[in-house]
């Protein structure tokens, strides 16, 4: 599941909800004591706010208030985000395997 | 004058930012390069039991509803040896505020910070926790922000983290997603040297106090339903606070002879800070890759000493996998009217399997049910597997394999538990916790505390040391 959000426009309008994106520390910055994979890549954040520029385009260095009432600096990574977790399938086995569970019990008692 | 905040610089005044940041300093507790005040450290922030009541009825915390599981204890007795077949109870501990026990740990900590005069609280948690901490700030008028280790480098997030974000922004929170990594603890102490906010940390003494209320309603209100204190608790262990606050609770409301039984979902050979192993995991709650480091090493946490110590209290420690803990949150559905998380689900897996052995008289409580929803329902998280690679299909769970194969059981008579070896756990924590002060000779009062701090003996802990 991505939380990566196609926007219709990248352009967005100062005090517009905006996700921002931070490098923390790049690969040669990060601690000793983990695996290759995750040496091998930056430590990344993402952190949403209201935009205090005028107007910004995805990528631009901008600057926003969080919801604590923060201001932090980063790139513009996303214009209101959706959160896109959902539902899922139905699990159809594991939805068997409980019915036949409740089958044993006999039907109403 | 600005501070150098590189990673190297940060990491070095991390004690003197910790103790600015929970209000604590744990030198004072502190007695040779071993021991520790443990009880003078819980009892330092001063809240009886009846205070903490008070304060946790304040914002709608506790006093959950204890449900008997009859369906459910009768499909394990249709499985079980005659005479056998314990009576399964739940604790629906969803019906907190936000939705799972953890509100019993915030709500102590984000009182006490509001008290100490902190105008905020940070947290780093990516489960139910960061929930439970804005939800209490929001209610104490304070600002949160939480740091969440939320994104694989691909920029994929596990759905029930990705829910954590978006619950922690309906209370109003700043939320830090990160990527994987330890460092999530270096950006926690940059917020909180930048902020001044209190680290709601799950390790202080206020987030174990927080959870006695659970252990001691629990051992109340069994009593008066049943005329017994039950036999079992099963817990669901990861970091040990559930256990400790328990366990804690338990023998305050005078249940001393309960067994205490830890509950975790086995992903042996996924590494926790694994960009790829990340979201190999269903679930992110009670891991083992959190609950066996935290049992042999408990002080390895954002704090000096962690006020959660689950070998002091553990008489059993079992790992079931996920598999069955999926087979339980459909059943608890399906059979009992109660669609809850993955988390007191745990627990109920290895409930159903303990249940077994035991006689149809006794009493098995699951202490915790949490909230459920996108994200974090079998149907999200099963779906989420399957595009990571993993297999998911019906069988014997013992075929399931972490981050390969995800095996639903066919039927009751296969859940069973993995028991740790918890003799070898206590020798373990004994040799490392002596490793940790080399050079240094442990002293008779040195013993004798490992010896509490493992629930093991003197002679059991002389017979571990180093030779």
């Amino acid at each position: 599941m991505s939380d990566k959000e196609e926007g219709v426009s990248d352009t967005a309008r100062g005090g517009g909800l905006v996700q921002i994106h931070v490098v923390v520390l790049r690969p040669e910055e990060r601690t000793a004591n983990i695996p290759d994979c995750t040496k091998a890549v930056p430590y990344e954040a993402w952190v949403k706010g209201f935009l205090l520029d005028e107007s910004a385009r995805i990528g631009d260095p901008v600057r926003i208030r969080t919801f604590a009432g923060r201001e932090l600096r980063g790139e513009l990574a996303a214009i209101e985000p959706a959160y896109g977790h959902g539902f899922g399938k139905p699990p159809v086995e594991l939805i068997r395997a409980s019915l036949e569970g409740r089958d044993r019990l006999g039907g109403a008692r | 004058m600005t501070r150098d905040t590189s990673y190297a610089a940060v990491m070095a005044r991390k004690n003197e930012i910790l103790k600015a940041s929970v209000g604590l300093d744990y030198a004072r507790f502190e007695r040779s390069p071993i021991r520790f005040d443990y009880e003078g450290l819980l009892s330092s922030p001063g809240y009886s039991l009846e205070e903490v009541q008070r304060i946790q009825a304040a914002t709608g915390v506790g006093r959950t509803p204890l449900v008997e599981l009859g369906n459910i204890t009768d499909l394990v007795r249709s499985v079980s040896k005659a005479g056998k077949g314990a009576r399964i109870f739940v604790k629906d501990e969803r019906a907190n505020p936000s939705g799972s026990f953890k509100d019993r740990r915030a709500s102590l900590s984000v009182y006490h910070a509001a008290k100490l005069g902190y105008k905020g609280v940070a947290c780093g948690s990516s489960g139910n926790y960061a929930a439970a901490v804005a939800s209490q700030a929001a209610k104490r008028n304070l600002r949160t922000i939480i740091l969440q280790e939320v994104f694989d480098s691909r920029k994929v997030g596990q759905p029930e983290i990705l829910e954590k974000t978006r619950t922690c922004e309906a209370y109003g929170a700043e939320v830090w997603q990160l990527s994987v990594g330890p460092e999530l603890f270096y950006v926690m102490l940059r917020v909180v040297e930048e902020t001044g906010f209190f680290n709601a940390s799950l390790w202080i003494p206020t987030g174990i106090l927080g959870v006695e209320t659970l252990g001691y309603e629990v051992a109340v209100e069994m009593k008066e339903r049943e005329g017994r204190f039950p036999d079992a608790v099963v817990i669901t262990n990861a970091g040990g606070g559930n256990v400790t606050g328990t366990a804690r609770g338990l023998d305050k409301a005078g249940s001393h002879h309960t067994a205490i039984i830890g509950a975790s979902v086995d992903l042996r050979g996924l590494h926790m800070a694994s960009d790829v192993d990340f979201n190999r995991k269903s679930f992110t709650t009670g891991h083992s890759g959190f609950s066996v480091p935290f049992m042999l090493i408990p002080d390895r946490t954002d704090v000096p000493r962690n006020a959660a110590r689950q070998l002091r209290y553990l008489d059993r420690a079992v790992l079931v996998t996920q598999g069955e803990v999926f087979y339980a949150t459909d059943l608890l559905a399906k059979l009992e009217g109660l669609d809850r998380g993955p988390a007191g689900n745990t627990s109920l897996a290895a409930a159903m399997a303990i249940a077994k052995e035991m006689d149809k008289d006794q009493i098995l409580v699951v202490q915790e049910t949490e909230y459920t929803g996108a994200g974090k329902l079998p149907s999200s998280q099963l779906t989420f597997a399957q595009e990571n690679g993993i297999e998911v299909r019906r069988g014997d769970p013992r075929e399931n394999v972490p981050g390969k194969a995800i095996v639903i059981p066919e039927g009751p008579e296969q859940i069973r538990v993995e028991d740790l070896d918890l003799a070898k756990m206590r020798r373990s924590y004994v040799e490392k916790a002596v490793g940790a002060a080399a050079g240094y000779r442990p002293t008779e009062e040195d013993i004798r505390f490992l010896a509490e701090d493992s629930k093991s003996t003197v002679e059991f802990v002389r017979s571990a040391l180093p030779r």
